[in-house]
């Protein structure tokens, strides 16, 4: 008992917090396939599942014997709490001798007096060097140790089999056909004995990692390496579908058709629908959700009814736009201001990003592995400043993709070399129109210099840097005066008038389908940015982030798919998907090798 | 330029080739160079064809020539490397046509197209086994010319970088290569985004520091972006690396650790180095890589106990190394496989069938190979602990094996064999038990009537333990008459042989009955004897003087040898003691006239002899301690009271000051040589 006290007290020791710090770092870092809210990992001695004989302290980390020692039959072990879970694929934990034992160490299911001396357990003894399976005589496996000698124990669940080492030394398969579920364990026969725990509190003595690495090598190779045999040229028919239906699902019209050319097969949609999609798109990602939600409206009746959710949703974004000065509703009324036209150019070149099958990806703006749609505007790179967390994640494509989508905004041209051509200009056009008229109309505003004669005629000329330059002037201005509603007095007006439209929408929905919890909370979220004199920098501001713009988009993309019977997912992201839960279906059946064959470490 | 007689056939279309390379118009040799070079890729009969038929001479005129377009001469030289990948015949040929100063002198041209193929035609020369690597050394200007040339490009780097680590094959190359600043140019290509670059520059470390001190202390305080190169070296060990670079990573360490510059207890020793060796002994590795590995294995821990200590214990060593006797066995296809592969990046496709043809002879080769290694770790693992010797002894038919591998065909495995009974036998326990059980002198007998010097050596060094007096071999070897063998061991030009033939008899002489010794006086002869006793190799002096110290037992055994060869003794005794010897020789020296002064009749041999009687006198007084106490030993046995005419000896010496001495000496600091003179003074008091 006292020494359960002791550890409880330890619990606010600074230097306990930093090792517990320590501990969950390296934990994740040597584990990071373990979900530890299904299968927790062992992190000290279980004080429950312990013979009497054995004494517990130092957070439950050392072990002593307190028993008389006098023959076998005192002898008394103690195992973690936990056992080790198949999703480590390689576990590895280690026990100094603090004062000389005779016996111990192992991994084992119930709980015997020495481990390797009851059925399904395993033990590497100390006073003979012999190691038991599962039975009270050994066999010859390694040598002795004693005091101050650094046990490591390392379970392999890849090929179920199991090593010790000594001061950082492997000795070599000990045991093979391991069963699953084994606790870390160590076994004490005589008084005195005192043996201390790394569960990866601290460094381990065995360069583990390396270890590891081996085998991330060998799964990763075997991966690479594995055999389609004669279904060589169906799987390439499989990739190349897989790839085109991706470009299309998300509008990426002229990449599609430029890859559909390549590789000589064929869109499943048409073309027009595709660009409709992509302009539909486009608009929510430039925050102009009103156009989008009329486009959506004129070109697929009928389908914003049947999605009163949808609906909503992108009335809320709407709002949240108009409070950007973003949406068209509001922009209007301060057409001449160049700054606020432009205000996020960056937003419209980002794909929504690999969605709900990735979470971890999700939360690291920077790391996220959003795709470039190949309509990088010009200017790219020169708007990151404004936006830290999503510049990253476009800024490698921003030249290549988008020679591809030149030629088909501008086929004469496709051959030269300008890298940034008119193309983006025309991805912010109005609906509704014929092509041609959208390009050059497209260039007055979107350029931001309308003012600017030559800009109308040059479709990405010699002529472009100059543009480029004028660009850069509005951005910087329209940074620095970041206003409501783009600072106009009639936009604000506006704006008020739809949140009670919104309000009212939202009343509408819930005297038809009941009360939304959701919805509530999304128009609070809405409405609370009015609170505040400067909603970009409120607790809530994080709305105005053109990020939040790319969920409603996919959700209103797939809605658009579903309604035209197409897959509503892309069946990239089905495969990633089932990838993914395939790799957490092998750690919840004991598949070792689902640690190093993890989805994330295949996408770059 | 062409009078070669070849059937017509096979040179009709060779002819022709070669024919447009002595075409007046430019542009039409270029074109015929291009139509060779895509005629002999991959077709080594064509390769001959053109060699016989003089292409070579004619290739190099034009290469060498200044008006040569610089697209034509990149295209000879092109076409010269093509021509090299061929056959060793191919390689001679071009050798012999001096192209290697050739393409050197090419090297000066600054345009990098045509220097990347002449390195690239010299790499593949110089990397073959018929090509004498001192041609690389004749020029001194071409070493600092290739090392300024590593900056230009990846390819002179690779190419370079494998040249050196070819042709670096003694010290002074070593040397040459170290004073051009071999290390500083080559250190920073160990973290080229090239593998295969990396992978060159490693294998010229490797080469550089192997038994080279002054390379290996320079390695280690090297930097390579901020990091200790020993470091580079272990990130190169990490398992995820491929296993060509993890072994000669730790082939660098390995050399740099058995130069000094690294402690063989530094953790990139013990938890690295070591560790990754053993792994390369796995069953897993492919057959070259197991044999380097436990190879380099042996080598790293060859001094040093506790390396071996570790070893035996890592990952199953010593049962893993029993697996290396398993071969050729159905297991190995597979590295089978990889071989020829391996063989096909050096020799171009066509080149396929041929290494195919030669399977069964590279079987039969490594598996010679694989037991040598084992053999050689087994050696070095044993070679101190008693338990690792145990632990090797009890492996699954160990013995069986090392029997066998006595009278192996190869050598190399017969010697390797012996090498490992030498290291077992060294344990008073393996001489008392498996060595007997198993018999092991009897292949070794017959494996000393006839082998090389080198293992000889290993043989009869091994022979020596046999006969120690506790070893039940002893006497059945004495029966198989091996005096007469280790006798003419005695009169080898090597110095080596020469110490094992005598220590070997010292060891069969040590309490031998009157009979050995006799056979042994007599089949040695007092003229060999004495004159080993003058050899200028003092460890043979030493033995002989233990020989001498051993036939010189008991009492009747001392008087019967000087009875017969008093006089040569005597002189030989009296020419050591005044001759220019290190204090080990006299005190031997003086510890067999102790043994002379202990005989009844011997005893005389010295009181008469008043020059020896003096010497004694002076060692007595001698500075060292050690001879001091010899010389009162062999005093002490001249006046020792209960033998008949010690009161005359006593007098005599009384009369010579020798009580004064011992007088002297009882006040001695040492404590050994006061007991002894009180000893001795006690004789006169009784």
């Amino acid at each position: 008992m006292a020494e359960l006290g002791a550890g409880s007290l330890l619990l606010g020791d600074p230097a306990f917090n930093y090792q517990e710090a320590e501990l969950n770092e390296r934990l994740k870092r040597l584990y990071p396939a373990v979900n530890e809210d299904e299968t927790p990992l062992p992190r000290s001695w279980s004080p429950k599942d312990k013979y009497s004989y054995i004494g517990l302290s130092q957070n439950n980390l050392r072990v002593h014997y307190k028993g008389h020692g006098k023959n076998h039959k005192d002898a008394a072990s103690v195992r973690a709490t936990h056992p080790i879970p198949a999703a480590c694929g390689i576990y590895y934990f280690e026990v100094k001798i603090v004062s000389k034992g005779l016996d111990f160490l192992s991994s084992l299911l119930p709980l015997s007096p020495i481990p390797g001396w009851d059925k399904h357990s395993y033990g590497y003894h100390g006073d003979d060097g012999h190691s038991f399976c599962s039975s009270g005589t050994g066999q010859p496996y390694g040598p002795t140790f004693t005091t101050g000698d650094v046990i490591g124990c390392c379970v392999n669940l890849i090929n179920n089999t199991c090593f010790y080492t000594k001061n950082g030394i492997s000795l070599g398969v000990a045991f093979t056909d391991l069963p699953p579920n084994l606790y870390p364990t160590v076994g004490l026969q005589t008084p005195g004995e005192i043996v201390d725990a790394n569960f990866g509190q601290q460094p381990f003595v065995f360069d583990i990692e390396d270890y590891m690495s081996e085998w991330r090598a060998k799964i990763h190779g075997m991966i690479a390496r594995f055999p389609i045999g004669e279904r060589l040229g169906e799987w390439q028919a499989v990739l190349q579908n897989m790839v085109s239906t991706y470009l299309v699902h998300h509008g990426y019209c002229a990449t599609a058709t430029a890859f559909a050319r390549a590789t000589e097969t064929l869109i499943q949609e048409d073309q027009t629908s595709i660009k409709n999609r992509q302009r539909i798109q486009k608009l929510v990602l430039a925050g102009r959700v009103g156009e989008a939600i009329e486009a959506t409206q004129q070109l697929y009746p009928g389908l914003l009814e049947h999605n009163p959710n949808l609906l909503f949703m992108l009335k809320c974004r709407q709002f949240v736009e108009m409070v950007n000065g973003t949406d068209s509703e509001v922009r209007c009324f301060s057409i001449r201001s160049p700054k606020s036209q432009d205000s996020y150019p960056g937003s419209p070149s980002l794909s929504p990003r690999h969605g709900a099958t990735n979470p971890n990806l999700h939360s690291a703006g920077a790391d996220s592995p959003t795709c470039s749609n190949g309509v990088t505007p010009p200017n790219k790179n020169k708007s990151h400043n404004k936006y830290p967390g999503v510049s990253s994640a476009s800024s490698s494509s921003s030249s290549s993709p988008s020679s591809v989508n030149y030629s088909e905004s501008n086929s004469t041209d496709s051959t030269k070399s300008q890298p940034h051509s008119g193309t983006s200009n025309q991805e912010e056009t109005r609906l509704g129109e014929n092509d041609s008229e959208m390009e050059i109309e497209a260039e007055h505003y979107t350029n931001g210099v309308a003012e600017n004669p030559s800009a109308r005629i040059m479709n990405g000329t010699y002529k472009h840097q100059e543009i480029l330059q004028a660009q850069d002037i509005s951005l910087e201005d329209s940074c620095a005066s970041r206003q409501l509603c783009g600072g106009n007095q009639a936009a604000t007006e506006r704006m008020i008038q739809f949140g009670r439209e919104l309000q009212g929408l939202n009343e509408q929905l819930c005297r038809e389908y009941g009360k939304n919890v959701t919805h509530k909370k999304m128009l609070q979220d809405a409405f609370s940015l009015l609170a505040y004199s400067d909603p970009w920098n409120c607790p809530v501001g994080q709305q105005l982030d053109p990020m939040q713009r790319e969920n409603i988009c996919s959700a209103l993309n797939s809605a658009i798919l579903e309604s035209q019977n197409l897959p509503k997912q892309p069946p990239l992201m089905l495969a990633l998907g089932q990838a993914t839960e395939c790799v957490q279906l092998m750690a919840r059946v004991r598949s070792g090798s689902c640690s190093f064959a993890r989805v994330d470490n295949f996408l770059h | 330029t062409k009078c070669v007689h070849l059937p017509p056939e096979v040179t009709a279309t060779s002819r022709h080739y070669v024919d447009r390379l002595f075409d007046p118009d430019p542009q039409k040799v270029l074109q015929g160079v291009i139509d060779m070079k895509n005629a002999v890729i991959g077709n080594n009969k064509q390769k001959a064809n053109l060699i016989v038929l003089g292409a070579v001479p004619r290739l190099l005129y034009l290469l060498q020539q200044g008006s040569s377009s610089s697209e034509l001469r990149a295209e000879c030289a092109v076409v010269l490397g093509s021509l090299a990948m061929g056959t060793e015949n191919n390689i001679k040929s071009l050798v012999d046509c001096h192209i290697i100063p050739a393409l050197l002198q090419g090297l000066l041209c600054p345009d990098l197209i045509f220097i990347e193929a002449c390195l690239r035609c010299l790499r593949t020369v110089f990397i073959s086994p018929v090509t004498p690597v001192q041609l690389l050394y004749t020029d001194p200007t071409v070493i600092p010319h290739l090392m300024s040339l590593l900056s230009r490009s990846q390819r002179t780097q690779e190419y370079i970088t494998q040249i050196f680590s070819h042709c670096c094959k003694t010290p002074e190359h070593q040397t040459v290569l170290f004073n051009h600043g071999a290390i500083q140019n080559i250190a920073p290509l160990l973290i080229s985004p090239s593998y295969k670059v990396r992978m060159q520059a490693l294998k010229c470390f490797s080469v550089l520091a192997y038994e080279n001190t002054q390379v290996s202390m320079t390695l280690v305080n090297v930097l390579v972006d901020e990091e200790l190169l020993s470091q580079v070296f272990v990130r190169m060990m990490q398992r995820d690396q491929p296993i060509d670079m993890q072994l000669t990573a730790a082939k660098c360490l390995t050399y740099m650790c058995r130069a000094g510059a690294i402690r063989t207890d530094d953790s990139c020793i013990v938890l690295k180095t070591l560790p990754c060796l053993v792994r390369m002994c796995s069953k897993e590795r492919l057959l070259e890589e197991r044999v380097e590995g436990a190879e380099t294995l042996a080598y790293l821990m060859e001094p040093d106990v506790e390396l071996q200590r570790i070893a035996s214990v890592t990952d199953h060593l010593v049962a893993m190394l029993a697996d290396y006797f398993k071969y050729p066995s159905s297991v190995s296809a597979i590295t089978d496989i990889k071989r020829v592969r391996h063989w096909t990046l050096l020799i171009e496709p066509s080149q396929q069938h041929t290494t195919l043809h030669t399977t069964l002879d590279h079987d039969l080769k490594h598996a010679h190979e694989l037991r040598q290694a084992a053999f050689k770790l087994y050696a070095s693992l044993g070679s101190n602990d008693e338990d690792i010797r145990k632990k090797i002894t009890e492996t699954e038919n160990m013995m069986d094996r090392i029997v066998s591998g006595l009278s192996e065909s190869s050598v190399k495995v017969r010697l390797a064999a012996v090498r490992c009974l030498h290291s077992l036998s060294r344990s008073v326990q393996q001489l008392r038990t498996s060595f007997h059980d198993h018999a092991v002198w009897k292949p070794l007998m017959k494996l000393l009537q006839n082998a090389p010097d080198e293992v000889l050596v290993m043989a009869s060094s091994t022979l020596c333990n046999l006969l120690l007096e506790f070893s039940p071999s002893k006497e059945p070897i004495l029966e198989s008459g091996v005096i007469e063998l280790l006798c003419s061991l005695t009169q080898s030009d090597s110095p080596a042989l020469r110490v094992n033939g005598i220590w070997a008899l010292m060891n069969m002489a040590f309490q031998a009955d009157q009979k050995v010794k006799g056979e042994i006086v007599r089949a040695l002869g007092t003229e060999q004897l004495f004159r080993l006793l003058s050899d200028p190799d003092s460890n043979v002096l030493m033995k002989t003087l233990g020989l001498l110290r051993n036939l010189l037992s008991t009492r009747p055994h001392i008087d019967q040898v000087m009875s017969s060869h008093g006089k040569q003794i005597m002189q030989a005794v009296t020419l050591i003691l005044e001759g220019e010897h290190s204090i080990e020789v006299k005190e031997q020296t003086l510890c067999i006239l102790a043994n002379i002064a202990d005989g009844n009749t011997a005893k005389e041999l010295i009181m008469t002899n008043d020059d020896i009687l003096q010497k004694i006198k002076y060692y007595m007084a001698h500075s060292n301690v050690k001879l001091q106490l010899a010389a009162t030993f062999c005093i002490s046995n001249l006046i020792w009271n209960e033998e008949d005419g010690s009161q005359e000896r006593q007098d005599k010496l009384r009369e010579l000051g020798f009580v004064d001495i011992l007088h002297k000496l009882t006040q001695a600091s040492d404590p050994n040589l006061c007991d002894r003179a009180k000893t001795a003074m006690q004789q006169y008091l009784a």
